[in-house]
Formats: structure tokens, C-alpha cells, sequence
């Protein structure tokens, strides 16, 4: 069990309490620190050995759930179901099995059904951190964000967020949502009415669908991924029409706030959702969002299986 | 074999009685009701049932299960399907035809009866195949099924989207006067939808089926009942909407009718949140506004019968992630202790109207020779305990699956007996 976090598992945000939050956020600083250093290594996981098993391609979070464990010097083992026994028919639960007779501390899974991570939960003794399931939570992506925010407004209660994009689809979304209302900010998602999901208004989150109006006076606009497969399937006809009603430019930039914050959890179809020039901009967070990634799931990955050894 | 059922409290809908009175049966069939023996002299009866403080009524219908034979006797036979059905009190139960081969000709219809002869425990009237294969695209040969024994026809698993198609099978179903049966929903509109579309799959991320899914199939369809004059029948009935259009239907004289399972007026889409596949089925549960206009709609008689929709499983393919696990509970045997819990003690019914639900309004709208207690009638009887509670245990059932959201849940209502054509085919032990 770990340090700090009462919790076998990390399956979503929104069990988390705000105290939950505040001390993975807090840990987190001090594992950040770590990526400054020459020699980015520290004992806290020695001996742990942390099974990353990712149905879905995936490049930010897997790659910082790897380099979080390997940084804590655990033994990291990195599964893609493409090459694995599950392209034979093997069912999550038996994958689940075999993977826990082999005694992981941790296991990070990535799955394309809501629900999957919960399956593993209870199956293994081993804590399972959710990695991204279906379109349902992805808690990691939202714990970075809300450190990110943090980092650079010093507070997180009382701003303002837009989330723009496809909602409904959205586990990025929902996780943000959760964890953002929990710790006191005000959320509103902003999309083509196709991709708003029903009764988000009685999660006590507004609702637009024209972006001008969702991005007046926000402090951050976290804007989604708009994902191309979706397009001509009834939800929006073409890229072109979601990218001139919905896409962030900097003409679009000047009805929001002067020092707004930009966000976007990656990854960004440059011209799409997001223009180049508002990407690479000054206020653009999204390489912080990533740099923090690392520093949050050493943060999970400590206060879930660290055991008694701190960090250095 | 002659078998008296004594002292218990008779309730036959269909023939308006409420009264303690024994039962005699003779010969598989009703010999007599009344407080006396029969006037001339009989030799004392093979059997006596005691009766005394329970309830006795005719057995139950189920105008829709799954027998999963042929084709996936892994899951249920004819054999451990209707042992389930004598367990919940039911002696008759329809059958449909999306087996494997489906029940699209007169050899499938032949088959299942002939194993019902052989193995069943209740009696069993299957359902036939809309079209071919149960494709949606051309007639299955109705003719050949009903004389076969079908008695009604269903492409159930999925609806006929083709408006024309279901229009003409009403029109040609009209010839033999059976019911055609519809699983509601247009299935664009359901997608790759998992659960109800409302605030819990908006929590939960997982694809939503709205509503209207099903609505704009039964608007459609009871205007082609309306065009043709034929028996339209919607097959679990699970919203709001549904119930308002069949409602209006009714009004207007229409012959028009509906059945509603236990699952969908005891529980709702909160069942989902834990991501427990025993809460994944087709049509899915629903919000509780929907719930709430499923019990006025019982109420108000504009639902016919409580049909279980029983359909069995394996555990591996429930045990699956959400997305993928497939739809279904099975439901035999719990049907009257959620019958008895939500709607009797709930007030949505009276005990009467439950067992009227179950029993002769049902045999009513499909033409079957069953759900009374008329002398001469077969002699299918349950014997019933309505305020005797109980626990569902799920392993205990006589089903081959064990797919059932209950498990654990503390029900008031038992059945005590159950008698198909005279024969005690199932008697809880004590």
C-alpha cells in the first residue's frame, strides 16, 4: 500500500478527494525537481517492478509512466497487446491473471472499453493506475494539468476553464472536469451540440456550443483533440468547417482574456483545433503539460507503491 | 392422476375469482373449484396439496425467452430453460427464434417442439422469424411456421429497420391473425451505444442509446399497424415515450400491445456506474423518469404483460469488458419476487393485477389456450406465497447461466409450486 494514498488503485478522478489531489500534486514538486539533476535517479522504487500494459498506441503517456519508473529505479516492463498473446483472442481477465502471476507491484493500463482498469483492479494485488479507458477518465492527464496550472497561477480555486472540443468522446474531459470542480475552479465545455454530451449542466458545468462566447474571460482554454476518424460520421461534416467554427487561432485569441493560458493534452493537429502560432505561442503550456507528466506519475507512482523509502 | 390443491386463496383474472376454494384436477385438466367435493363418488385423490394461506392462480406465461436451443446449448437447453420457467412459476413460455440455425423454417419450429415434448418441463410456443435469417430483408415462409406452431413471429435481438418490409409482414401475418412481435430500436441511432443515453453515460463515458431510439421505431410501426389493421406488438417496452405513443394507440382503438420485463420497472441506469455487465442489455435500463412512466403504464393497463426476456449467458462472455460483454440477463425465476417487491408492495398493482399481468392478460393478446383456471383448462397451476421473503441466490438457479443483476436481493413473493397439465413439475423443498 502507499505512503500517502489510502487507495490500492488510481481508477479515475473522480473518487479522488481534494486532499487526495493537493498531495499528489505536492509530491509531484518534489519529483520534478529530479529532471533538473545530471544524474536523474533516485532509489524511491528499487526493486519494484511497474508493467505498463497499453492496448492503445501512446506516446506521451507511456513514455513519462516509463521514464517516472526508471527515474525511481524501478524495473519497468512495457507491454503493446499488438505484439502479445492478445492478438490470440486472450481475454483481459486471463491477461490480467498472468500478468499478476508474475508479481508486478504495479500495473498501468491503457484500454480502448471504459471500465477495463476496474476489471484489473479487482483481479490483482497489484495497483493499477488507469492509464486512459475508453472515453471515461484518464486521472494522470487531468493531475498534470491541475499541477500545470498551478505552477503557473499559484493557485487553483476560483479560475476559470474552457474545455473545447469533443466532448463526448472525451476521457481527458471528464477527468478534468472531476478534478477541477473538486478543487474549487469553474468549468465550461464548449463544442458542435453533436459532440456535447446530454445533462452536462447538472455536472454544474456551463455549456456552448460557439467558441467565442465559451472563451470570454477564462484564465485557461484547454482545447481536445479533434479526432479525424470522427469526421462525416453525422457528428461534424468536414475538418474545415470544425476548424473555421472551433478551432483556436490567434484572431479567435483576441476575445479571450491578455495572459489566458493554453493547454492542450496532445496529441495537436496543427491547423485543426489548434494553429501553429497559438501552439508554439507564448502562453502555450502544452510542453509544460508534458515536462509535468513525468513529475505527476512519479508523484502516483511513489505515493502508491513507495513503500517507506523517500525520495531523495 | 387426480391431485386436490386445498384451502388456498384461488385468484383467476380471467374469470373474476378471488376466493378460497380447492382445486381439483383430473386428468391434466381443471376437474373442478368449489368449497365441496364433487357430488358423485371419486376415489380420494393421488395427491393432496396443501394450500392453506398461500395463493393459487393459473401458471404464469412468459411471452419471451430465450432457450438458446439449438445453437448455443452452452448456455440454456430447452431442457434447463423451462426448468427455470417451472421454478418461477411460469408453465407456458414463447420462445425466440434468433437461435442457430434461427427458427426461420418449419424443420427449427418442428425441432424445438419436439424437444419441448421430450425434455421440457413447461409447455413451449415458439416464435418465428420475421424474415430470412432474421436478415430484415425478405419474409420468412409465416405461413409454414404458424402451421408448424409458431404463434407469433419476431426477428427479436433486432428490429426490422426496412419500414417497408414490416409493413408487409403485418399485412401477411394478418392472414393467420398472429401478433407481430418488435424489438424497438432503429439501430443507427443506437450505434455502438452500451447503456441509456442520460447523466450516467454522460459521467461514464460509455456510448449512450437514447430514448428516441426506440420511440421512432414504435411511432413508425404503429402507423403501419394503423395501415394495416394487424397485430403490432412491442416486445420490452423500456421508455417514456414508447409507453405515451402505445397509450395513444390504444385510445384510438388500434390493436396494439405491449409486454415490460421485471429489469426495466426494477432498476435503473445507476446500475451501470460499477461497470457490472449484468446491467448490459438491449433495450437498456433507464433512467428512473422512464421507470416511473413504465409503472403508470402498468397501471393504467397500457402495458399487457410482464414478459421476463430471459437470456442467458455464459460467465466468460459476461465477464468481459463492458463494451464487448453481451446483452442480457436471465430473469425465469425472479419475475414474481420483483413483481410482488416493486409492484405490489410499491402500489403500483394490486395482487390481482400482477397475477393478471402475468397470467391471463398475456395468453390473452397472443390466443394461447392458457392463464385460467376455467374447468376444463389445462391444468397449469402456480402456488404462490406473495408475502414469504426470500434472498436470490444465482447459483442456485436451474438455469445453465447465472447472468443475473439480483444476486443477493431480498425479495418478498415465492413460488411454492408449479403444475403443468396436471403434473407437479417443481416444489420448493420445506
Amino acid at each position: 500500500m502507499g505512503t500517502g494514498l489510502k487507495r490500492k488503485d488510481l481508477l479515475g478522478t473522480r473518487d479522488l478527494s481534494p486532499e487526495e489531489i493537493g498531495l499528489i500534486l505536492d509530491t509531484a514538486i518534489s519529483m520534478k525537481e529530479i529532471a533538473s539533476r545530471d544524474i536523474k535517479k533516485v532509489p524511491t522504487l528499487r526493486g519494484k517492478t511497474i508493467i505498463n500494459l497499453f492496448y492503445e498506441p501512446s506516446t506521451r503517456t507511456r513514455t513519462s509512466f516509463e521514464i517516472a519508473g526508471k527515474w525511481m529505479s524501478a524495473d519497468v516492463i512495457n507491454i503493446s497487446t499488438s505484439s502479445s498473446s492478445v492478438v490470440k483472442g486472450e481475454t483481459l481477465k486471463d491477461t490480467g491473471l498472468t500478468l499478476q502471476a508474475m508479481h508486478p507491484d504495479v500495473v498501468v493500463i491503457r484500454h480502448s472499453a471504459a471500465g477495463a482498469p476496474q476489471i484489473l483492479a479487482g483481479l490483482l494485488k497489484a495497483s493499477v493506475i488507469n492509464a486512459g479507458d475508453g472515453a471515461h477518465e484518464h486521472p494522470t492527464q487531468a493531475l498534470l494539468d491541475l499541477f500545470t496550472i498551478r505552477e503557473k497561477r499559484g493557485t487553483l480555486a476560483g479560475l476559470k476553464v474552457a474545455i473545447v472540443g469533443d466532448i463526448l468522446h472525451s476521457r481527458v474531459a471528464r477527468s478534468n472536469i472531476f478534478a477541477m470542480q473538486k478543487m474549487g475552479m469553474q468549468v465550461r465545455v464548449c463544442g458542435p451540440p453533436t459532440m456535447l454530451p446530454r445533462y452536462m449542466d447538472r455536472l454544474g458545468v456551463e455549456v456552448f456550443s460557439r467558441i467565442e462566447p465559451a472563451i470570454a474571460d477564462v484564465d485557461i482554454i484547454m482545447m481536445l483533440r479533434i479526432q479525424l476518424e470522427r469526421q462525416g460520421g453525422g457528428l461534424f461534416p468536414t475538418l474545415r468547417e470544425y476548424s473555421k467554427l472551433f478551432g483556436l487561432n490567434l484572431d479567435r485569441l483576441k476575445a479571450a482574456k491578455q495572459d489566458v493560458l493554453i493547454m492542450h493534452p496532445g496529441p495537436i493537429n496543427r491547423g485543426v483545433e489548434i494553429s501553429p502560432e497559438v501552439a508554439d505561442g507564448p502562453y502555450s503550456l502544452i510542453l509544460n503539460q508534458v515536462e509535468n507528466g513525468v513529475a505527476i506519475r512519479m508523484a502516483v507512482l511513489y505515493l502508491l507503491a513507495g513503500g517507506q523509502a523517500a525520495a531523495n | 392422476m387426480r391431485i386436490l390443491i386445498e384451502g388456498g386463496r384461488v385468484i383467476d383474472p380471467a374469470n373474476k375469482v378471488d376466493a378460497v376454494l380447492d382445486v381439483w384436477i383430473e386428468d391434466g385438466r381443471i376437474a373442478a373449484l368449489g368449497p365441496q367435493p364433487p357430488a358423485r363418488q371419486a376415489p380420494p385423490p393421488d395427491r393432496v396439496l396443501d394450500a392453506r394461506g398461500k395463493v393459487v392462480c393459473p401458471g404464469f406465461v412468459d411471452l419471451h425467452v430465450h432457450l438458446r436451443e439449438p445453437g448455443r446449448e452452452d448456455k440454456e437447453t430447452i431442457a434447463t430453460g423451462t426448468r427455470a420457467a417451472a421454478r418461477g412459476g411460469f408453465t407456458s413460455v414463447c420462445c425466440m427464434p434468433n437461435t442457430n440455425p434461427v427458427n426461420d423454417n418449419q424443420s427449427v419450429t418442428e425441432f424445438i417442439l419436439d424437444r419441448a415434448r421430450r425434455e421440457g418441463a413447461v409447455n413451449v410456443f415458439p416464435v418465428g422469424a420475421i424474415t430470412k435469417g432474421q436478415q430484415g430483408e425478405e419474409l420468412a415462409e409465416i405461413g409454414e411456421l404458424v402451421r408448424a406452431g409458431c404463434v407469433a413471429i419476431s426477428d427479436d435481438g433486432k428490429p426490422v429497420m426496412n419500414a417497408e418490409i414490416m409493413r408487409r409482414a403485418l399485412e401477411y401475418a394478418g392472414m393467420f391473425g398472429i401478433p407481430v412481435i418488435q424489438h424497438a430500436e432503429d439501430l443507427h441511432m443506437t450505434g455502438k451505444g452500451v447503456m441509456h443515453e442520460g447523466l450516467v453515460s454522460t459521467e461514464l463515458g460509455l456510448q449512450g442509446i437514447p430514448a428516441a431510439s426506440e420511440a421512432v421505431i414504435v411511432a413508425r410501426d404503429i402507423l403501419l399497424a394503423e395501415l394495416t389493421g394487424s397485430h403490432f406488438h412491442v416486445a420490452h417496452v423500456s421508455t417514456a415515450e414508447a409507453i405515451r405513443l402505445i397509450r395513444e394507440a390504444k385510445a384510438k382503438g388500434l390493436h396494439v400491445t405491449c409486454e415490460v420485463t421485471p429489469h426495466h420497472f426494477a432498476t435503473t441506469d445507476e446500475a451501470v456506474r460499477s461497470f457490472n455487465t449484468n446491467a448490459k442489455m438491449s433495450p437498456p435500463l433507464r433512467s428512473s423518469r422512464h421507470v416511473e412512466a413504465l409503472k403508470v403504464g402498468l397501471k393504467d393497463g397500457t402495458i399487457d404483460a410482464i414478459a421476463t426476456d430471459h437470456a442467458p449467458h455464459t460467465v466468460q462472455e459476461k465477464e468481459q469488458e463492458f463494451d464487448y460483454a453481451p446483452n442480457g440477463i436471465i430473469g425465469l425465476e425472479t419475475a414474481f419476487g420483483l413483481t410482488m417487491t416493486v409492484l405490489v408492495e410499491g402500489e403500483v398493482l394490486t395482487l390481482n393485477q400482477a397475477i393478471a399481468r402475468l397470467t391471463s392478460e398475456p395468453a390473452r393478446i397472443f390466443n394461447l389456450p392458457k392463464g385460467t383456471l376455467s374447468v376444463g383448462a389445462d391444468a397449469d397451476v402456480t402456488i404462490l406465497d406473495p408475502t414469504r421473503e426470500w434472498v436470490v441466490d444465482v447459483r442456485k438457479s436451474a438455469s445453465k447461466s447465472r447472468n443475473s443483476p439480483f444476486h443477493g436481493w431480498k425479495l418478498r413473493g415465492e413460488v411454492l409450486a408449479t403444475i403443468v397439465e396436471g403434473k407437479v413439475v417443481w416444489e420448493l423443498e420445506g
